[in-house]
């Protein structure tokens, strides 16, 4: 049993160390919420960290948008990038900014698990847009459910590369929590993708599965 | 004083003046029948006019914004950290020019200056001119320059109000608005602020009205305290703290009313400093525009309305540690700008040095500006 842990690490190590890009540099997920935006549409990105996908978003789409970002060298990097860029804290809500649907969707990548009350920013999500957008690290997924099962540990993976003692990532969910919250506060899921750790899109086996073999989740919401 | 001039200094400047002849009618109804503005520019105005950026100067400011007079001078102009080759503001991309506002005191028409209609000093008859007259006369100094548009208007403090002005009385003739540390109008604590440093001039025996200068006197004292209140008004508690802390001037406490604390001895040292560069009326006007300022007045006070008109793209500003006007103040205008669906980026730079961070250098602040003015030179080619 434990060889059989110890080539599933080597795997993982070996995958931690796989290139995170896809298609015209984008990183996977990225790329993913790409192809669901419309052209010439109003978004706001939250957590748009260095501005990648508005930037990618406003070439490919003519999508006009926002970011919300609090970390200030992402900050210095979208305003390189041209990007309009609003320096806020998530936790303090959306309600100092924006006013009921202002846009198209609201993007929040790799961000929810590390606000303090996701389900309110989720609320909020939908209050200032008619759609949102949410990806997240899936914590069922089998490598984590391995490390924590098996071994005993605290997950940490290529999408949680943290300790316990110093991950941001507070609220961490699997697929079947989240849509457990959406189905109670009476939102719609659209589309849901789930990928693996090369960002390869779900295979059968995967969307058959997608709380143990999807890694990251990706969904697209509105309001019933 | 410089014994060599820096690469990335504008080098040896001077101020030009124009003088209008065609009359200026203000906010207060009064009529200036002609006026000079004093002005500076650094850089080169490219061939169709489209690299000129407007410097807008904050309450005791001047157009005297980077470089120097001579080799003998001893300080750069008062933004000279931001201005110059290579700098934020570079000026080998863009043609920068700042002017005296109107009732200034350094060579622009204000009340140092001698009333063309009476031979005599203007003094408190000098009328009180707002932001929005300064910004009405920047509209028509820029068209004398043969310049249609600003391809940014920049300001810090009162000067990022004038910014806002621009972009409401100007909506289309300037490209990039760029406003630090700013507020879209006063606090009452502002403007009380601004009363006490009013009235420490105007109770000053030398004060004489304001007619002071006929009198061959100023209202030194008044004037010094003025400026001793708006500095602290400009650091804040932590800045006071890192310079001066508790540190005795002579090491010892003289149990008497003179100088103790260091930081009595700064505020007297800038206070007195104030009083030979500046003039108290002067002083009196221009907070009296600050305290005027409030834009979204003729618009329901909705500043998004205000701001609609606008195709200006928005940089604005903040300093952490700045309580004058605070981050919150700038969070209004950004608020106003995002209703009004403008393009707009909002950073508030970490910064224990208060009102005043505006001025410093500070790496982050730097960067950020620097990235932004690198994207409009872009777009000029």
């Amino acid at each position: 049993m434990s060889q059989a842990i110890e080539h599933l690490s080597a795997m993982e190590d070996q995958d931690m160390g796989k290139q995170d890009m896809g298609k015209q540099g984008l990183r996977a997920d990225l790329a993913i919420i790409a192809k669901w935006i419309k052209r010439d549409t109003k978004v706001l990105d939250l957590g748009c960290g260095d501005g990648t996908l508005l930037a990618y978003l406003r070439e490919q789409r003519s999508v006009r948008g926002y970011g919300l970002e609090i970390n200030p060298f992402n900050i210095e990097i979208c305003v390189e990038k041209d990007i309009n860029v609003i320096q806020a804290n998530l936790n303090n809500g959306l309600k100092a900014y924006f006013s009921d649907n202002r846009f198209d969707c609201v993007i929040m990548s790799q961000t929810l698990q590390a606000t303090e009350q996701p389900d309110l920013l989720i609320e909020e999500m939908l209050r200032v847009g008619r759609e949102g957008i949410v990806t997240f690290p899936n914590m069922a997924h089998w490598r984590a459910r391995l490390q924590l099962g098996l071994k005993g540990i605290m997950p940490v993976t290529k999408n949680l590369p943290n300790q316990w003692f110093n991950t941001p990532n507070v609220h961490l969910c699997t697929v079947n929590d989240f849509e457990t919250l959406c189905k109670n506060h009476n939102i719609e899921i659209l589309q849901r993708t789930v990928v693996d750790h090369s960002h390869k899109q779900g295979s059968a086996l995967m969307n058959l599965f997608p709380n143990l073999l999807g890694e990251i989740a990706i969904y697209r919401f509105r309001r019933y | 004083m410089p014994e060599t001039i820096d690469d990335d200094s504008v080098g040896i400047v001077e101020t030009q003046t124009i003088h209008f002849s065609q009359a200026l009618t203000l906010e207060c109804d009064k009529t200036l029948a002609e006026y000079d503005i004093a002005y500076e520019t650094y850089g080169e105005l490219n061939a169709d006019a489209s690299n000129a950026i407007l410097i807008c100067h904050a309450l005791s400011g001047d157009q005297h914004a980077a470089g120097y007079y001579s080799m003998d001078d001893k300080k750069a102009g008062w933004w000279d950290s931001a201005i110059g080759p290579g700098k934020a503001i570079d000026t080998k991309q863009f043609f920068v020019v700042c002017l005296n506002n109107l009732g200034g005191c350094k060579g622009s028409s204000g009340p140092n200056t001698i009333n063309p209609e009476t031979g005599k000093y203007w003094g408190p008859d000098f009328p009180i001119v707002t932001v929005k007259d300064w910004a009405l006369c920047q509209y028509r100094f820029m068209l004398s320059l043969n310049i249609n548009y600003w391809c940014a208007v920049i300001g810090g403090s009162l000067g990022g109000m004038q910014v806002l002005q621009w972009t409401i009385d100007y909506p289309d003739l300037i490209k990039n608005a760029i406003v630090i540390a700013a507020a879209p109008k006063l606090s009452a604590q502002n403007i009380a602020f601004n009363e006490v440093a009013r009235q420490s001039i105007m109770s000053d025996p030398d004060f004489h009205n304001g007619y002071y200068l006929e009198k061959n006197t100023v209202p030194r004292r008044g004037l010094m305290l003025a400026r001793m209140l708006g500095h602290i008004t400009y650091l804040s508690d932590d800045a006071m703290r890192d310079k001066f802390g508790r540190e005795l001037r002579e090491g010892k406490l003289n149990f008497g009313f003179d100088v103790d604390f260091q930081v009595e001895s700064y505020l007297r040292y800038q206070g007195r400093s104030f009083v030979d560069r500046f003039d108290a009326n002067t002083y009196l006007l221009m907070t009296k525009s600050l305290d005027y300022f409030d834009p979204a007045q003729n618009y329901d006070d909705d500043l998004a309305l205000a701001l609609k008109q606008t195709d200006a793209k928005f940089l604005v500003i903040s300093f952490t540690s700045d309580w004058r006007f605070a981050p919150e103040r700038s969070q209004e205008i950004v608020k106003a700008l995002l209703q009004a669906e403008k393009q707009v980026s909002y950073i508030e730079i970490e910064a224990s040095q208060g009102h005043d961070a505006f001025l410093i250098p500070i790496p982050h602040y730097m960067a950020v500006f620097t990235s932004y003015m690198r994207n409009i030179a872009e777009k000029l080619s």
